[in-house]
């Protein structure tokens, strides 16, 4: 009997598990599926490709555009992530280890910004790096990324610092480590998980913005894909755009599916670790 | 002391400095332990070094932050047209009528707020029901957890393209379900399918935050319940809800801000059209198709002052649930 209740709940459990795949996936492979339709069977409204064709992912990399887009998408989110991860690590550190005054401040401040109003920045902003001269640029971009992506830094780093066992680190150094040693050999190797997630959220957040991305850039010289996208629409030189579209929105897909498939465990962590402690 | 400004070596520096016996306190139970005596030489360099390490993350932020949206504030009290830069000049709150009396606005506003409500409240259930899924399935776990983590990590505007040409006539999987209609071209329907797209990419969020609620609730008193003879219902909502309850304000408090800066699957999906503008939309279109600062600025400063009252309401209501409170020291 028992075996049998087991049996039918694991069947039940299993159903849902497809709905849910289901769900989350059909839109993903709906937009590929796109990608790889011949510009005739484009608008033929069915699921699956009938002929398959590389055309258009040629088309894209044939094209200035998409390119530079992607090398301004992979430049601007790299920056910006090892700068938030710099800085949130050093700020981290001080918040789970060192006692001083305006701590509370500090994680206070960085809760607000992780729920400011984005758009509420775009119009000053606009003006400001107009007067700056970084208006279009990619320190124009990097700049607000970096802000956003401190608060998620600076928590999800905490919550890992305060777990790590910082008295391996004296007790190494007794056993005649010296400091470099006892940095080197034990704390960094129990840091960079906590470190390493932080840097995959916060290159997730960077590369995913289109906010920032379309108010504060104007050309090719620092457009990122999100941004670039809608203007593969607005112009002429592809006959068809959608398959063009599509077949970049794979590409920069791509990247962001091979994170979640090897670092599932991480990033939920990551990602529930500074937000609920309560 | 000399201070080395990478973590490297400021982790050296403190636990040269750190007097033994106090290396293992907890951060919280630090504060307010005894009264505070002269400040020793060593609780001066963790102060400085704490100072120093935090500054710069600070500094960014504050100036990205801060700054921009006093400058906007400045910007919203003038006539700033860039197509007509001369005409510059203070016009003290005469934006603002200008913004609360149109109705666009209000309409942008009306649509934000339907979509906030409608999408947090079904991904509240949906996210539920998925963080269930993900907490106590008997087979699959990791491939449900993989899967669900997809939209959140898919940019957005590839979603919305997919939704997209879903609903285009012709091209659609989903448009040929309807007689021949194009959905993305009525009010109504247009809506909807915003709301579908936001309620797809964001729900696995707020499953993640849930489910980290649920990891809280002990399992013995979930079968303490059970032996009792409570049923399932009676289970998820007298004992699992109750210890949950921080973790539900939280992802709704984050949920709530975040749906309400609503953008990147409206300008996709509708550019806006047929009066589908969220505020955020409005003020973008003021700002760069308009190139108007002054009103944009206007709209920029009452979003703020929205979220802000949002952001001050959920945390009136519920106290200190909110997050931050995790540092150990807020409680």
């Amino acid at each position: 009997m028992a075996v049998e209740t087991t049996t039918r709940a694991k069947l039940r459990w299993g159903l849902l598990d497809v709905i849910v795949v289901v769900f989350a996936l059909v839109p993903v492979l709906w937009i590929a599926s796109l990608s790889f339709k011949t510009s005739a069977t484009l608008t033929d409204g069915k699921f699956w490709p009938r002929e398959w064709t590389l055309d258009n992912y040629r088309t894209i990399f044939d094209t200035d555009q998409f390119v530079r887009a992607l090398i301004n998408s992979i430049g601007i989110a790299l920056i910006a992530t090892a700068i938030a991860v710099v800085l949130g690590t050093m700020a981290a550190y001080a918040i789970s280890r060192l006692d001083f005054p305006g701590k509370k401040l500090l994680v206070g401040v960085s809760l607000l910004i992780a729920m400011f109003p984005q758009v509420s920045l775009v119009s000053p902003l606009f003006e400001i790096e107009r007067q700056l001269g970084i208006f279009d640029t990619w320190p124009g971009l990097i700049l607000p990324y970096i802000t956003f992506a401190l608060p998620l830094a600076i928590y999800t780093l905490s919550a890992f610092f305060k777990q790590i066992p910082w008295d391996l680190e004296k007790a190494a150094k007794m056993d005649g480590a010296t400091q470099g040693q006892a940095f080197r050999r034990v704390i960094a190797p129990l840091a960079a998980p906590g470190v390493f997630t932080t840097a995959i959220l916060v290159f997730i957040f960077c590369w995913n913005d289109f906010l920032f991305a379309i108010t504060l850039t104007s050309t090719e010289r620092s457009r990122t894909v999100p941004v670039a996208l809608q203007f593969f629409t607005g112009e002429s030189q592809f006959e068809d755009p959608t398959g063009a579209i599509c077949a970049a929105a794979v590409v920069i897909t791509v990247p962001i599916i091979l994170f979640v498939l090897f670092f599932q465990r991480r990033i939920v962590s990551g990602l529930t670790s500074g937000a609920v402690k309560g | 002391m000399s201070i080395n400004a990478t973590p490297a070596g400021a982790d050296v520096a403190a636990e040269a400095e750190r007097p033994t016996g106090r290396h293992a306190a907890v951060p919280g139970q630090r504060a307010g332990r005894r009264p505070r005596p002269p400040l020793s030489e060593n609780k001066r360099a963790e102060r400085r070094l704490g100072w120093l390490l935090c500054a710069p993350a600070a500094l960014v932020m504050v100036l990205v932050t801060a700054y921009p949206i006093l400058y906007s504030v400045w910007l919203s009290l003038q006539r700033f047209d860039l197509r007509f830069p001369d005409e510059r000049e203070f016009v003290g709150l005469d934006n603002y009528v200008t913004v609360l009396t149109n109705q666009f606005w209000w309409t942008a506003f009306g649509v934000t707020a339907l979509i906030t409500v409608v999408t947090v409240v079904i991904e509240l259930v949906l996210g539920m029901g998925l963080a269930l899924i993900m907490h106590r399935t008997l087979v699959g776990r990791g491939i449900v957890r993989t899967a669900a983590l997809i939209p959140y990590g898919i940019v957005t505007v590839v979603a919305a393209f997919s939704w997209r040409y879903a609903w285009t006539p012709g091209t659609g999987y989903l448009a040929n379900l309807l007689d021949g209609s194009a959905p993305l071209t009525e009010r109504a329907s247009s809506l909807a399918i915003i709301m579908l797209a936001e309620i797809w990419k964001t729900t696995p969020f707020m499953a993640l935050l849930l489910m980290a609620g649920l990891a809280l609730v002990p399992e013995d008193l979930l079968k303490a319940a059970s032996t009792d003879g409570a049923t399932g219902w009676q289970r998820f909502t007298k004992v699992m809800l109750p210890v949950m309850k921080p973790a539900i304000l939280v992802a709704l408090l984050f949920r709530t801000l975040d749906a309400f800066r609503v953008f990147d699957n409206i300008f996709v999906l509708t550019s806006g059209a047929n009066e589908t503008s969220s505020v955020s939309m409005l003020a973008y279109n003021n700002l760069i198709r308009g190139l108007n600062l002054g009103i944009g600025s206007t709209m920029s400063v009452l979003i703020f002052l929205t979220v802000a009252i949002i952001a001050f309401v959920f945390v009136k209501l519920f106290g200190t649930a909110a997050p931050g409170s995790d540092d150990g020291e807020r409680r």
